[in-house]
């Protein structure tokens, strides 16, 4: 051993072939650590990918804008601007006009087409669009005999060609629409005529029927999801504050508490459809709340996120600093004044931290909705007043977007990617307040 | 609306008792707060607690019984001819609801005054018609016994609201008196309200008890009626599942087999992406990264287990099925796949969302491996890469297969993405591209759209639901109980 | 007196085996070890002392690069082994840290059998040509370890099963089987009753007829039982270094007989 330093085998500036060999390993090795974590960035990537060039698509939506003439022999033949008789006159008064001022639009621009009659135009426009026209007459009915510039929501199908999704080969099944009608709306688009532009409806609106797309928003869905969030939050947080600071402050060391502890571990990894499960036979079979309601939905995710809660809940108050408690307990405060004085208020940013992620978590979720019945029917109506926002039938965000993704018509897929891109919009605005709060309030014993 | 105000009354009671009992007790003190044992407000809240809490529970109580009493006692003037074959008495009951609903309606907008409502003598196929015009959502085929029925509930419910009301106004007024004869100086309001907050308190933590139970009760009253409808040997050992969807036919085919294959099937390949990937990133990220590389490549894969399964079902259904399919689809690819839906389609979106709960979750095991242990090993030569495989992993095995037995559970309990992605029909297949279906994906579509519960094709669902259950459950508690006992190792 | 003839061999072999020159170690803004030089010699033990906190174990880690895991670690100056730089850009640490084996403050045998301890190093050094010499290796490291007779009846059982010192030995044990040349301990009867404590003692000093034992204590008597030449850290600072009998008889710098009399540290 005593001439290792003469040998130049041994020496520690040659690296031998087994340690160069064993080297290799070691690089592979982390190799595969790398590719791993690429691999989920990737997914990440490919993912968001996918939502965002599938669904930016839905904040667009193509109009036409033309002048529409309202005719007073058709719109109000009494000529008195009765307004109960204007409201009989139904949307079939109105298309004719739309199809019309479309029509002549087309003859104005000299297009050139084998369509002659105005009929013909029922392709380009949605069937939307003469009930919006009439509720703008209703609302205000000194229009009618005037000439006003109108924007005519386009169908799904010209949409979809303006956006590239529909193509002249994939209509020619198609028997609503024809690629004549597409020359038509290349036509009048070079005209400047037929125009993509921002959909606020999406945002705002309500879901439209099956065969209606273009009209379709998450307006009303939001809703559903705001009151949803609502209950969630007035049931969740002082529950789930009470148990938790009956747990970690108050609890004796007793069976009952063995069994809520067990209770609570286990319930944050039941399957969310056993919620569903469990929201249809006690609220809806047992209880006879409205089905669909989002009174209902609000109560079965507060017992889904009511684990999450009282963990992080607990996680903060075990954050308090023991010499807190026995200082308040020192100048002569009960167990329960230094709680609520001292311990409560200190653990406050945790504990609403942990509320905002649990809020995220029941603002996406989707299963126990299904059970109870907030998918299947259009949300077609904003409930009325604050009461009905909870109890009259309604969807949510994540069901709005399942709702959309089964209907047949591609045009939906849009939709439904467009309502995941909101969907995410609201849970990073959730995160990121939880982080900020975290990040200020964050406070080091 | 008659129930808000009865909940803003008693609220009211309760907040002039908070107010007049700390009168009283500041008043008995000669108002000096510090001759009174307790905090005056102490003496408030005293009153106000009793005022609110024994006349909600009254409330709760009343809301929980009063339907019970009303529905055995109109259900006994069902006579048995009434109900058709093929339905049940739960579905005459609905019927009866509606109608009532109705009639109130009816009421309510004007249409029908209230002798007419409660007459049973009532022309029903006047009452009927009526109904209809004014669009109330009622079945053709209302018959004498209904309406009564109807009608009865109707007068039961009106005037079991009207005893609710009074008998919960009069509770709130009895406990705002028996507060106000207390607060007296030598009171110890302070203890008296501890305690009742304590027991507030703890009835908060027992809502995850009654949670529980609420779900296994559901779960088990549904699957004995299931069973009494349909043979439990038959679920348990038929591999066949094929609904009839009339309902009435009698000849479904309910196993559960071919529908646990699938959902294992979709598990397996759902976890073999999700722990090769999120077992290494975690390797990396508690081994080798460092805290910049940290600091972005943790919250980014965290970002997946942020996004909704929803996302991931579209996902699913509309981008990777597609992908899959123009590779191994009969459309100039290899032939194997028939439609997007598929095996590989619902386990690839669930092994990705997978992955950072396998990630976070190991992360969080190597990292309890004492630091002690690793410089053991290097302090004896060994590489990184030596350490990690043979001193770090096999310490952090027991953990590591506890993180993936939730991973499993989680996999196993997915609903969205195997509804989207793996497909209708059960199959007992070997071929990972065909089209399987899951015990989730069953329970929404056994549970949806029908509201029928009476049938076994709908019962179904809840004998699934406690296969589920039990399934998740053990596998959880199992997991817990690994991952506690290899921490307790260490700490 | 037995060790005092040793330590005059040592002495006349003049075979020093490794040399720190100007050794600086900082972590982060920390200056830890402040200019030490120091010359270990082979075949002897030698304690480095000190009150808690003077970097004795900082400077112990120095010698086989283990403060390489810490990421804000950085150390200057020159630390040659055998006439080599051990910071050489092209060192492998690994192969370093065969040849300077260490041992530790708290016994951390693996989580695997008595057997699989000790092989753990020859199998990935590639020592063992199969499975008989494998055994073989086991078997001389655990005698060497002092240990053998309590284990040789259950070599399959958890090395976690044994007692404090049991564990110590075994760890010895582990770190002697890959044959290595210097053996550094930090501290390692800490951590163990006075019994084990003394076994362990005894231990190192057989150990020292194969190895260059650098062991870092807090104990005076500890370092006067089993060195022949001690090294007295503070502050960052080696203040004396020489031979044990004399540091402890008659220490030149007063910082030092403070020390040694009680009255810092």
């Amino acid at each position: 051993m005593s001439d290792a330093m003469n040998n130049p085998a041994n020496s520690l500036l040659v690296q031998d072939a087994r340690t160069a060999k064993r080297n290799a390993a070691e690089k592979r090795f982390r190799f595969f650590g790398i590719a791993a974590i690429a691999t989920g960035l990737v997914f990440l990537v490919i993912l968001l990918t996918a939502i965002f060039s599938n669904g930016t698509g839905a904040f667009q939506q193509t109009f036409l804008t033309v002048p529409v003439h309202l005719d007073e022999t058709k719109l109000d033949k009494a000529g008195n601007r009765d307004i109960e008789d204007i409201k009989k006159v139904s949307t079939f008064g109105y298309n004719p006009l739309i199809q019309q001022a479309v029509f002549d639009m087309v003859q104005a621009q000299g297009i050139e087409t084998p369509f002659t009659k105005r009929g013909d135009m029922k392709a380009l426009i949605s069937a939307s669009a003469a009930a919006q026209l009439r509720d703008e007459v209703i609302a205000n009915p000194d229009l009618i005999g005037q000439t006003i510039e109108f924007r005519v929501l386009a169908t799904s199908r010209v949409d979809g060609y303006l956006k590239g999704r529909v193509t002249r080969e994939s209509v020619e099944r198609d028997k609503n629409i024809d690629a004549e009608h597409f020359d038509l709306v290349d036509g009048l688009r070079d005209a400047g005529i037929v125009k993509k532009s921002f959909n606020w409806d999406f945002i705002t609106g309500a879901d439209a029927s099956e065969s209606r797309p273009e009209q379709a928003g998450m307006g009303v869905a939001m809703v559903g999801s705001f009151f949803m969030m609502l209950v969630v939050l007035l049931c969740a947080l002082p529950i789930g504050v009470a148990a938790s600071i009956y747990l970690e402050e108050f609890a004796p060391q007793n069976r009952w508490t063995d069994l809520i502890e067990v209770n609570i571990s286990n319930l944050a990894a039941v399957p969310s459809i056993v919620f569903g499960i469990l929201g249809l036979a006690v609220f809806i079979q047992f209880a006879h709340l409205p089905q669909s309601a989002p009174l209902v939905g609000g109560l079965v995710l507060t017992l889904m996120t009511l684990p999450t809660i009282i963990i992080s809940t607990r996680a903060s108050l075990k954050a308090v600093p023991p010499s807190i408690r026995d200082a308040a307990l020192g100048v002569g405060a009960s167990k329960m004044q230094s709680v609520f004085h001292h311990v409560l208020p200190l653990a406050m940013p945790g504990i609403l931290t942990g509320t905002i992620i649990g809020l995220a978590q029941a603002l996406g979720e989707t299963a126990p909705l299904l059970l109870i019945g907030m998918v299947g029917y259009i949300a077609s109506d904003m409930p009325d007043g604050f009461l009905g926002g909870f109890l009259d039938p309604n969807s949510a965000m994540p069901a709005q977007i399942y709702e959309w993704a089964k209907r047949a018509d591609p045009a939906y897929y849009e939709r439904a990617w467009g309502g995941i891109i909101i969907l995410l919009m609201f849970l990073m605005t959730m995160n990121i307040i939880a982080v900020i709060l975290r990040r200020r309030f964050e406070r080091r014993w | 609306m008659p129930f808000l105000w009865l909940v803003l009354i008693v609220l009211a009671i309760a907040a002039s008792g908070y107010v007049i009992g700390r009168g009283r007790a500041m008043q008995s003190a000669g108002g000096d707060a510090r001759h009174l044992h307790s905090l005056p407000g102490y003496y408030g809240w005293n009153v106000a607690l009793k005022a609110a809490v024994p006349a909600f529970l009254v409330l709760v109580l009343a809301l929980i019984v009063q339907p019970l009493i009303i529905n055995k006692t109109v259900s006994s003037m069902i006579p048995e001819s009434e109900i058709a074959e093929g339905s049940n008495l739960g579905l005459v009951m609905a019927e009866v609801r509606r109608t009532a609903d109705g009639i109130d309606h009816l009421v309510n907008e004007g249409l029908m005054d209230e002798s007419a409502a409660r007459n049973a003598r009532t022309d029903f196929t006047d009452i009927t018609q009526r109904l209809k015009d004014a669009g109330q959502v009622v079945t053709s085929n209302i018959t004498q016994p209904v309406l009564a029925a109807a009608q009865k509930y109707r007068v039961m419910n009106g005037s079991g609201k009207l005893v609710r009301s009074a008998l919960v106004i009069l509770v709130a007024l009895a406990g705002l008196l028996w507060g106000l004869k207390e607060s007296h100086k030598d009171f110890r309001a302070r203890n008296i309200v501890e305690r009742s907050i304590l027991a507030m308190l703890m009835a908060g933590a027992s809502v995850a008890v009654l949670t529980t139970l609420g779900i296994v009760l559901s779960l088990i009253f549904n699957t004995v009626e299931f069973f009494k409808l349909y043979p439990a040997l038959d679920f348990f050992t038929l591999l066949e599942w094929s609904p009839s969807f009339s309902g009435r036919g009698g000849s479904s085919a309910l196993g559960v087999l071919p529908l646990l294959w699938g959902t294992f099937y979709i598990s397996i390949v759902a976890l073999l992406v999700a722990v090769p990937i999120g077992l290494f990133a975690a390797i990396y990220l508690s081994e080798y990264a460092g805290p910049k590389v940290r600091a972005f490549a943790k919250p980014m894969l965290e970002v997946l287990a942020g996004i909704p399964t929803i996302v991931y079902g579209l996902f699913a259904l509309l981008t990777l099925g597609p992908m899959l399919l123009s590779v191994f689809g009969d459309d100039g690819g290899l032939g194997w796949m028939q439609g997007q839906r598929a095996v590989m389609t619902a386990g690839i979106a669930m092994g990705i969302m997978l992955i950072p709960f396998v990630s976070s979750l190991s992360d969080d095991i190597i990292n309890a491996v004492p630091q002690a242990m690793r410089d053991g090993s290097y302090g004896l030569g060994a590489t990184q890469s030596e350490t990690i495989k043979q001193v770090v992993l096999p310490a952090a095995l027991p953990g590591i297969v506890g993180a993936v037995l939730l991973a499993a559970s989680r996999a196993i309990g997915e609903t969205m993405i195997v509804v989207m992605g793996a497909g209708a029909a059960a199959s007992l297949s070997l071929n990972p591209f065909e089209a399987m279906t899951t015990v989730t994906a069953k329970i929404v579509s056994q549970l949806t759209g029908d509201s029928d519960f009476a049938s076994p094709e709908a019962l179904v669902a809840f004998a699934l639901g406690m296969t589920l259950f039990v399934l998740t459950l053990a596998l959880n508690v199992f997991a817990l109980y690994i991952v506690r006992k290899y921490r307790e190792q260490y700490d | 007196m037995n060790d005092m003839r040793i330590v005059r061999k040592d002495v006349d072999m003049n075979d020093t085996k490794i040399s720190a020159k100007g050794v600086q170690v900082f972590y982060g803004d920390t200056h830890a070890i402040k200019d030490v030089d120091v010359e270990i010699r082979d075949k002897t033990v030698t304690a480095f002392i000190g009150p808690s906190g003077c970097g004795k174990s900082t400077f112990l880690r120095c010698l086989n690069r283990m403060n390489d895991t810490i990421d804000i670690c950085r150390v200057e100056g020159n630390i040659l082994l055998d006439g080599e730089d051990i910071y050489d850009k092209r060192v492998d640490p690994v192969q370093l840290r065969a040849k300077v084996g260490m041992v530790f403050q708290r016994p951390n045998p693996f989580p695997k059998s008595i057997y699989d301890n000790i092989a753990y190093g020859p199998r990935i050094h590639g020592l063992a040509k199969n499975k008989a010499d494998l055994d073989e290796i086991v078997e001389k490291a655990l005698r060497r370890g002092a240990i053998w007779d309590e284990v040789k009846d259950r070599l399959d059982a958890p090395g976690t099963g044994l007692s404090g010192g049991q564990q110590q030995r075994l760890c010895i044990a582990r770190a002697v089987a890959t044959e290595p040349e210097v053996l550094l301990m930090d501290e390692p009867c800490s951590a163990l009753d006075p019994i084990a404590t003394l076994q362990v003692e005894e231990l190192i000093d057989e150990l020292r007829e194969n190895f260059s034992v650098v062991i870092v204590t807090h104990s005076m008597q500890q370092a006067a039982r089993v060195s022949q030449k001690t090294a007295f850290f503070h502050l960052g600072n080696l203040v004396e270094y020489g031979d044990t009998e004399q540091i402890f008889t008659n220490p030149q710098d007063e910082r030092t007989e403070s020390y040694i009399t009680g009255r810092i540290g």
